[in-house]
């Protein structure tokens, strides 16, 4: 199979997340649009790795997932250290700090 | 079995014998210093008890700083290399990224330590995942709790920032990246004061901060795709990196203009460069403040390291596509900076600003790859680094009733009859930031102004000029404000702090006016330290 079409599927995947963060009013959603960029990232890497047939592209893609699930880790205290809060995990109600 | 057995031998001597690769532990060890001591912190956290903890992280992170610079400071003649299998360049510059950094942590460590101010806390929750307000946070309090987290949280963070302008390869970079936002994600978050802000400070950083280095990432994946390697440059024609890459324009262009637009997102965001800045005045007002001066000063100087590895090493071939790029940015980023900082009422949000403005300034040593503009970078971000460290400690100690600071800068009225030496202090700060002459940062800015004109980019100089006017005004309105108005009848006090903060301004506000009177010694060292692994 062509490996071209995962390419594409990457940036789909990639705008997709993009665009989630943007639009998403949810702190988990946004986060979890965050970690299908990561994955879109991830998934260039594998297919780059296989076009050229050297292997630095999946050693990257393993490193991307630890540094992920560490990312996940942080993000989710942070997150339900605001919820815990404030009772609300929405972006748009934490806005104390502005101009 | 025994045919299964075979089959697997076999297989094995298919492969190339695995040999472990070289690593030159010597040139790594001020990273693995502080890495090291990071881990330890971890333990001490652990095993040790409560009342010991404060002591014993303090006096670890600072020998560890200390040792760290020791050993920057031993390898300051080892010849330009790549260690650790061509991941970690190790060259004058790196040396000079390391060494500033350590040092501007010292004096920011001294800072984050205080505790007299506070009347024997210090600037962090007394437990960070209690909620604001309840039972469970008022008996912390009360049992006198402290997050002692925080040194090891902050050691990480100088450990990612050490690698970050080192890495030679983006998979380094990357790591190195995560390595020095993710615990400053957390311990924004742990203010003791006003901590509805300092949460949702944490919170919007992380969000964005991840956000950024998703395009960080998703720009190295393009690169690689483009040069088939994730090293910046590899000297080996077997094994051509990305610069030997672009040079030889390996595929279409497509893909190399895309990974720089996105692997610069993500870069640009963290030294806060409009328009990826929108976090920093959020930030940097909820942040604890001892935390926001040294985030502000380190990152920016690993940031900082790391564009320009990306820029000259890797990417110095496309100077043609990026630096046009790079010029609207810095013009971008002054506007914003110096236009914005001009409304602002909050001491820590105008700092911020003005923050935002001086990346501006930087950035415009960025559109040259030569050796001048570099050495102009290398100079300024000290002197910058380490006024900063300072006008933030000097916010720390404004305190209203109840020890919440006093940030708004009408409140900062007549602070010069009440408290001349933080005053006279801040002043000398603020003069520096504004680009007084007889102060470091009027040399700097005089450097990196020069290297822009010699690189043929007089817009921006013209552009930096105005924006350092209108700079004057809002530097100048706080110390008007502090000395020539009077004191409110119920005006903040000022906190006595420890002989460490003390040392820490005194050293701060020296170094800002040596440097500005003698900065001979500091402009040689920085022209010698522009050497970069190539």
């Amino acid at each position: 199979m062509n490996p071209d079409s995962y390419l594409y599927l990457s940036a789909i995947l990639f705008s997709l997340g993009a665009l989630g963060v943007l639009i998403r009013r949810d702190a988990i959603v946004v986060f979890m649009c965050i970690e299908l960029m990561l994955n879109a990232a991830n998934l260039a890497f594998v297919t780059f790795s296989r076009m050229h047939g050297r292997l630095d592209g999946q050693i990257f893609a393993f490193f991307t997932m630890v540094v992920a699930a560490a990312e996940v880790v942080v993000g989710l205290a942070i997150i339900i250290t605001v919820f815990r809060t404030r009772r609300s995990a929405s972006v748009d109600d934490a806005n104390l700090l502005k101009y | 079995m025994p045919s299964i057995l075979a089959a697997s031998t076999a297989a094995a001597s298919n492969t190339a014998p695995f040999t472990a690769p070289h690593v030159e532990w010597g040139k790594l060890s001020p990273m693995l210093i502080v890495l090291g001591a990071a881990t330890m912190g971890v333990l001490v956290e652990a095993f040790a008890p409560r009342a010991a903890r404060y002591r014993l992280q303090v006096g670890l992170t600072l020998l560890a700083l200390a040792a760290a610079f020791a050993a920057v400071i031993a390898l300051h003649d080892t010849p330009t290399s790549v260690a650790a299998a061509g991941a970690v360049a190790v060259d004058k510059t790196t040396l000079f990224f390391q060494g500033t950094i350590l040092a501007i942590s010292f004096i920011a460590v001294l800072v984050i330590a205080e505790r007299r101010t506070e009347g024997g806390q210090d600037a962090f929750a007394a437990q960070g995942g209690s909620v604001p307000g309840s039972q469970q946070e008022r008996e912390a309090v009360r049992a006198g709790w402290l997050t002692t987290e925080v040194y090891p949280l902050v050691l990480f963070s100088i450990g990612g920032m050490l690698l970050f302008p080192a890495a030679n390869d983006l998979l380094t970079m990357f790591v190195a990246l995560e390595v020095l936002s993710l615990p400053l994600y957390l311990v924004c978050g742990l203010a003791r004061h006003r901590r509805l802000l300092s949460q949702e400070a944490a919170l919007k950083y992380f969000l964005l901060g991840a956000f950024s280095s998703a395009f960080f990432l998703y720009g190295a994946a393009l690169l690689y795709g483009y040069a088939g390697s994730v090293q910046l440059s590899n000297s080996d024609p077997h094994n051509p990196g990305i610069a030997q890459a672009v040079a030889a324009h390996a595929h279409g262009p497509a893909l190399l203009y895309t990974g720089i637009a996105l692997l610069g997102m993500g870069l640009l965001f963290k030294v806060g460069a409009a328009p990826f800045h929108m976090w920093t005045p959020d930030v940097y007002e909820g942040a604890p403040t001892p935390i926001t001066g040294f985030m502000s000063a380190a990152t920016k100087i690993a940031a900082f390291g790391a564009l320009v590895r990306v820029l000259d090493v890797g990417l110095a071939g496309s100077v043609d596509v990026w630096r046009p790029v790079i010029e609207i940015v810095a013009i971008l980023t002054m506007v914003v900076g110096g236009i914005l900082a001009l409304t602002q009422r909050n001491v820590k949000r105008m700092l911020a600003y003005s923050a935002i403005l001086n990346a501006g300034y930087i950035i415009m040593a960025l559109v040259s790859t030569g050796h001048d503009a570099l050495a102009s970078l290398l100079f300024f971000l000290p002197t910058y680094g380490i006024a900063l460290v300072g006008s933030f400690a000097v916010v720390t100690l404004v305190r209203d009733a109840g020890g919440v600071e006093a940030t708004d800068l009408s409140r900062w009225a007549g602070l010069g009859k009440s408290a001349p030496i933080p005053a006279t202090l801040m002043s000398i700060f603020l003069l520096a930031f504004a680009g007084i002459p007889f102060t470091s940062i009027f040399v700097g800015k005089f450097a990196v102004f020069q290297a822009a004109l010699a690189a043929g980019a007089p817009q921006l100089v013209i552009v930096a000029v105005l924006a350092s006017a209108v700079a004057a005004f809002f530097y100048l309105r706080v110390i008007v404000v502090m000395f020539f108005s009077d004191p409110m009848p119920d005006g903040p006090t000022i906190a006595n702090p420890s002989i460490a903060v003390k040392t820490a301004l005194a050293v701060s506000a020296l170094v800002t006016v040596a440097m500005g009177v003698a900065p001979a010694a500091l402009l040689h060292l920085s022209n010698a330290a522009a050497v970069l692994a190539r």
